[in-house]
């Protein structure tokens, strides 16, 4: 995965899978109860075996915690590979995975949902909001790309693309603010919620299909690591080096948007996890894309296992909204980082 | 052998650069010079295929390069451009290498990392390996560009055919040392007979030095094709560039053109 002349990069990955396993072990045992090792030995084995586990305590563990804590892992995996891969694209260090406009899109669609569901009176089921989500984010996207493609011969279509996904976002944020606008209290209340984030809502089945998309998602970005190293130098160098790379935008798009339209979709609006990983990966260690698509999944992974956990612990046995944690907890980290390391970009 | 035929890109109704028939035999160096906005850049990008033309075709040893597979053609055509910027930190040494990446999948091999140490030897650059690219000077860039360059194509096709080297302004940013040290290793380079090498410079006296063959551009279009001494003569330069050179011979019998 790694080049051979580059222990380094190696070491520091081993370290990071290290310190998820550490931060993951320390998220399953504190939270608004508190388990003891064998508490979450039997509950584990007993889930192993298939069986229900006696305690309540075991079930809260086996059905809540747990869940929660290997979707905050795919989740984080999603959102640290997708602002890698966006940043790679676009090369450009400020793009966040919802760049293209596919968070943006998922909000407007949960937006719809929480507006639309309740004023016609539907209750469609748990999966209507994670499905309008996803759909809003896939079609979002769909939307910016379409607008981008141009036949226009000479012209940086990766610029077009970005710069239309900022218009398409925009567009998107006027909906959600019209919506919350015309929303009566609980629906304008669900809203705003639902773009801070929460992991509160994890089972097994949501983590199963989030999981799937993330290991299917970080396994083909690791295939985009040598072509994204190559559109470092621009297009046309990357052209020159054998990098199709119409084939390439397209390629990567699909699957930054398949991981972030699926996370967001089952644990709203996260931000900043996805510009700042890249980041202090690349502080670390240079800006090789084999080192940061695997090492953005684990720091990524542990980064939101930490934010939930501070989520939870802060306001016992209330919890915070997890998008604010990232940004209250990242900001200052991001900032000092880019401040005291020479960074050069 | 590259050779284009009826070449012609447009920009909106502006033709950059166009041409009907011209062809570059391999073991010789080719030089393209002209004024500003002649379109000699432009040349270099069609040729190498990493700009698709508005209309005309090129080929490389008489394989129409549309058929050629992006990265069938990278095995054996590297373009060295005038500049190239990375926004993120990424070592000297990565980068050469990237001249290998249509060479290997998965890992580098050995020989694709004794390639990278034979062409940062060759191009100087072997000493700013560990170093993040973005702190390199212009001409450190340009020595670490020219042997990723290098890299793609060091070594003779196993199938053999030609290989292929196209230079756009590539000195740019060296001084008067590294300019003429850079066009004897170019030279070295090109007269190989399985190489086939085009570039574009704008020391016309380094052109005449230099080159096998010179090919003069104008507004877009060829204005003459030829050995040095017959293109860059003072009647032809002063007609394209509007200011007349005269010829100066040196105490060593070599001739200047000196404009003033």
């Amino acid at each position: 995965m790694i080049a051979s002349r580059d222990p380094a990069g190696r070491t520091i990955l081993v370290a990071l899978a290290l310190v998820m396993l550490a931060v993951s072990l320390v998220s399953i045992r504190y939270g608004a109860i508190d388990f003891t090792l064998e508490q979450m030995l039997s509950a584990m084995l007993d889930l192993a075996g298939g069986r229900e586990p006696a305690t309540l305590d075991g079930r809260i563990f086996a059905q809540i915690r747990l869940p929660r804590a290997v979707m905050c892992l795919a989740v984080g995996a999603c959102l640290g590979v997708g602002g890698t891969l966006m940043q790679a694209l676009f090369r450009n260090p400020i793009v966040e995975p919802g760049l293209v406009g596919t968070s943006s899109g998922a909000a407007l669609g949960s937006a719809l949902y929480f507006v639309i569901g309740s004023t016609l009176g539907l209750n469609p089921g748990p999966w209507a909001l994670p499905a309008a989500a996803c759909l809003g984010g896939i079609l979002a996207t769909y939307l910016v790309f379409a607008l981008a493609e141009t036949r226009v011969e000479g012209r940086s279509s990766i610029v077009l693309l970005l710069l239309t996904g900022l218009a398409v976002n925009a567009l998107c944020l006027s909906g959600i603010g019209f919506l919350s606008y015309i929303a009566r209290d609980p629906q304008a209340r669900s809203i705003i919620f639902w773009n801070l984030g929460t992991m509160s809502g994890a089972d097994w089945t949501s983590v199963l299909l989030v999981g799937t998309v993330t290991v299917g998602g970080v396994a083909l970005a690791l295939r985009f690591a040598r072509p994204l190293n190559a559109l470092m130098l621009g297009e046309q160098e990357a052209l020159a080096l054998g990098v199709d790379v119409a084939r390439l935008k397209r390629a990567v798009l699909a699957v930054n948007v398949a991981m972030v339209a699926v996370a967001t979709a089952f644990t709203g609006v996260i931000g900043f996890v996805g510009l700042i990983v890249p980041h202090m990966l690349r502080i670390a260690h240079g800006a090789d894309n084999r080192y940061l698509i695997a090492g953005s999944a684990l720091l990524g992974a542990s980064l939101l296992t930490v934010a939930d956990l501070v989520a939870r612990l802060s306001l016992r046995p209330a919890e915070l909204p997890i998008g604010i944690v990232t940004s209250v907890v990242g900001v200052p980290v991001f900032l000092s980082l880019l401040r005291t390391r020479q960074y050069v970009f | 052998m590259l050779a284009a035929t009826d070449l012609e890109f447009r920009a909106g109704a502006r033709v950059l650069a166009a041409c009907r028939s011209v062809a570059f035999e391999p073991g010789r160096l080719h030089l393209i010079a002209g004024p500003n906005g002649a379109g000699k850049s432009t040349l270099i990008k069609l040729l190498a295929r990493i700009q698709a033309p508005s209309a005309g075709r090129v080929f490389y040893g008489g394989v129409d390069a549309r058929t050629l597979d992006v990265r069938e053609l990278a095995r054996r055509r590297a373009v060295l451009s005038q500049a190239v910027d990375v926004v993120f930190p990424v070592s000297s040494r990565e980068l050469v290498m990237m001249g290998r990446y249509p060479h290997f999948t998965g890992r580098p091999s050995a020989a694709d990392e004794t390639v990278c140490d034979e062409v940062m030897a060759f191009s100087e650059a072997d000493a700013l390996g560990r170093q993040s690219y973005g702190t390199l000077s212009g001409g450190e860039k340009q020595r670490v560009n020219f042997a990723r360059a290098l890299a793609q194509v060091w070594r003779p096709l196993p199938g053999g055919g030609c290989r292929y080297l196209l230079l756009d302004e590539p000195l740019t940013f060296l001084d008067i040392r590294h300019q003429i040290e850079f066009m004897r290793k170019v030279r070295s380079f090109a007269i190989q007979p399985d190489v086939v090498a085009v570039g574009v410079v704008h020391d016309l006296s380094l052109a005449a030095r230099f080159a096998d063959r010179v090919l003069l551009m104008n507004r877009g279009g060829v204005v003459a094709e030829g050995a040095a001494a017959d293109v860059l003569t003072p009647a032809q330069l002063e007609e394209v560039f509007g200011i007349r050179p005269r010829i100066a011979r040196d105490e060593l019998g070599e001739t200047h053109l000196v404009f003033a």
